[in-house]
């Protein structure tokens, strides 16, 4: 009997990993369709909520709530971290919270109607898989410190207050793409 | 009033507004998984000039949303004044900027499209990710050793028109002239570095950008709603809570607002300096008559238990401010119900330096004071508890619509 459970075992065909892998593999949207489609999203953020889009104050808040379940007190006495999560206020109790929460479903669901979930490393052919993995750590560390130093990041600052023609969102903007090219020399082995 | 943004929290409760934001980060993230987001190699080709991907994206979005949020503005759809626009602290972005694009070429993303790597299963992402949360941690320990750089250049809601005084149109014909220009040069440089064939670009690129530049054109033609014609708008609706008196509040009920620590008042003067310095109440601040809606954009920025109360000397100034102000659908307006000189029947009365004077015209002070010392006297700031007067209250606050912290929350 156990035998022939077995055996059938393989033919039930649809496992989870074969079905998120499933189907073909597509080509990405031309990148003009893609910003269009981006920026009708974010169109209807600010039209529906009066929001833009965000993403780093997301990830901001789920680290103050760790802190403030292993360091209330601490969180109590920060000025920075008052505002979020000091006394009785839940850190995780903001629209930041289900927008991330979205577009990782987001983004899940296109990869796999698209074909495109795969575990992998993308990088440049000079560096191994675990150095890339270093460095996206620390690159992960420099943005997340210069995005919560900005106010916001490429979504939050860049994308959103340049659509509603912050000042400071364009300068903010333009900083960002100097801070990368000035750097993109020095570190072209990571990439090329 | 526009009707958009939505009151989503009121309309839908908490769940409801917050399935909303799901959605829409449904959308975003869909968004930029479609446009090869998810993959590093391809994020960072961009500061190679081998794909211009970042950058024609990220304009594309912008100039598309940007287009459709002033249309949606000139055609009295959505309301400017309440959707966040990120106040500028002009240093702290342009250094923050900078770290984020060592961090964005080291680590290959940005914060939101590593999480879209992350949802797809790429590793890199997943340790970008991580990386991002420990640096955000690093950032709440670190901020307070720079706190007064991080506060600095801080200019509250600017916006590119204020910025080069001109008009929302100009900037916006301007702003998609420039990123037709940026995808024209990007497509030159992928040619050039990324050996690129343009020549299997799509034609209907010029089809977009020439519909996107006339869409712009429109909006600039048909132009912003001024004050004046938002408050024709509104008009009928709100001289009727003129008419009954419910927006006029007893001096009283003023002197315990100012007291009640519950609550942040805001007193605006609307009066000629030289009244000002005469005698004012204590903490008022003065703006010159007829500029009201100048102050809208720091109003914007207060806290939802805000309350703002416009005096004049009678009722006239306070009631052209108070008109000015809700045309720009800042809430919890009032008016000090007979002004200053009610005020002073109210609480100056045994004071005997003070001589009536009842000649003088409409919306003028009254009184003829002594000398003039502002908020010196005594009865700019009685004691609420030496002076019992009974008032009916008339302030309800209004929780804020539209959005009171935004960008990244």
């Amino acid at each position: 009997m156990t035998t022939v459970t077995e055996t059938q075992e393989p033919k039930r065909g649809l496992t989870l990993p074969k079905f998120l892998t499933s189907r073909p593999t597509r080509p990405y949207v031309h990148p003009y369709l893609g910003g269009a489609l981006l920026g009708v999203v974010l169109f209807l953020a600010f039209f529906l909520t009066g929001n833009g889009l965000g993403a780093s104050g997301g990830l901001n808040r789920f680290i103050v709530f760790f802190q403030d379940l292993i360091a209330p007190d601490h969180v109590d006495i920060t000025p920075y971290l008052i505002t979020m999560a000091g006394g009785d206020l839940n850190p995780l109790d903001n629209w930041i919270i289900p927008m991330i929460i979205g577009t990782l479903f987001g983004g899940f669901f296109s990869g796999w109607r698209n074909g495109r979930l795969k575990i992998e490393t993308n990088k440049g052919p000079q560096i191994s898989t675990k150095s890339r993995w270093a460095f996206a750590f620390i690159g992960g560390a420099i943005m997340g410190y210069g995005a919560r130093f900005a106010r916001g990041c490429t979504s939050g600052q860049a994308l959103s207050g340049g659509a509603v023609l912050s000042v400071g969102s364009w300068f903010f903007m333009f900083a960002v793409f100097a801070g990368g090219y000035a750097l993109a020399y020095f570190v072209r082995k990571l990439w090329n | 009033m526009p009707p958009f943004p939505l009151d989503l929290i009121g309309l839908l409760t908490k769940p409801g507004a917050y399935l909303v934001y799901a959605l829409i980060g449904f959308g975003f993230g869909y968004a930029l998984e479609i446009s090869g987001f998810a993959i590093s190699s391809k994020l960072a080709a961009q500061f190679y000039f081998k794909d211009m991907t970042v950058l024609k994206v990220m304009f594309t979005a912008i100039v598309v949303a940007m287009v459709l949020i002033f249309g949606a503005t000139a055609l009295g759809l959505l309301d400017y004044n309440l959707i966040w626009v990120n106040p500028t602290y002009l240093w702290p972005g342009i250094v923050g900027g900078l770290i984020m694009g060592v961090g964005f070429i080291v680590g290959g993303f940005c914060p939101g499209t590593s999480l879209v790597a992350l949802s797809t299963f790429k590793l890199d992402g997943l340790f970008f990710t991580l990386g991002g949360l420990f640096g955000i941690f690093l950032f709440g320990e670190t901020v307070e050793y720079f706190d007064e750089f991080w506060h600095s250049s801080y200019m509250g809601r600017f916006t590119l028109p204020e910025l080069f005084n001109t008009s929302y149109g100009v900037v916006i014909v301007g702003v998609v002239l420039m990123a037709l220009f940026m995808f024209w040069g990007a497509e030159q440089l992928e040619h050039i570095f990324g050996k690129k064939d343009l020549k299997t670009e799509p034609r209907r690129r010029y089809t977009g950008a020439v519909a996107l530049l006339a869409v712009a054109l429109l909006v600039a033609f048909i132009g912003q709603p001024t004050t004046q014609s938002r408050w024709v708008k509104i008009a009928s609706a709100k001289e009727a809570l003129l008419k009954e008196r419910t927006v006029q509040i007893h001096p009283a009920e003023l002197l315990s607002l100012v007291h009640d620590h519950h609550i942040n008042v805001i007193l605006l003067d609307m009066r000629s300096e030289a009244d000002y310095n005469l005698f004012h109440i204590d903490g008022s601040q003065r703006h010159d008559p007829g500029t009201a809606s100048e102050l809208v954009p720091d109003l914007r920025l207060e806290p939802a238990n805000t309350v703002i109360v416009t005096i004049s000397n009678d009722e006239g100034a306070a009631t052209d401010a108070w008109k000015d102000l809700t045309a720009e659908s800042i809430q919890n307006v009032y008016i000090l119900e007979g002004g200053l000189n009610n005020w002073l029947a109210t609480y100056a009365h045994e004071d005997e330096s003070l001589i009536p004077n009842p000649a003088t015209g409409n919306d003028q002070l009254r009184f003829i004071f002594p000398a003039a010392l502002g908020s010196r006297y005594n009865f700019s700031d009685p004691d609420p508890e030496e002076f019992e007067v009974e008032f009916t209250p008339k302030v309800q606050l209004q929780t804020k619509r539209g959005a009171t912290s935004g960008g990244c929350g």
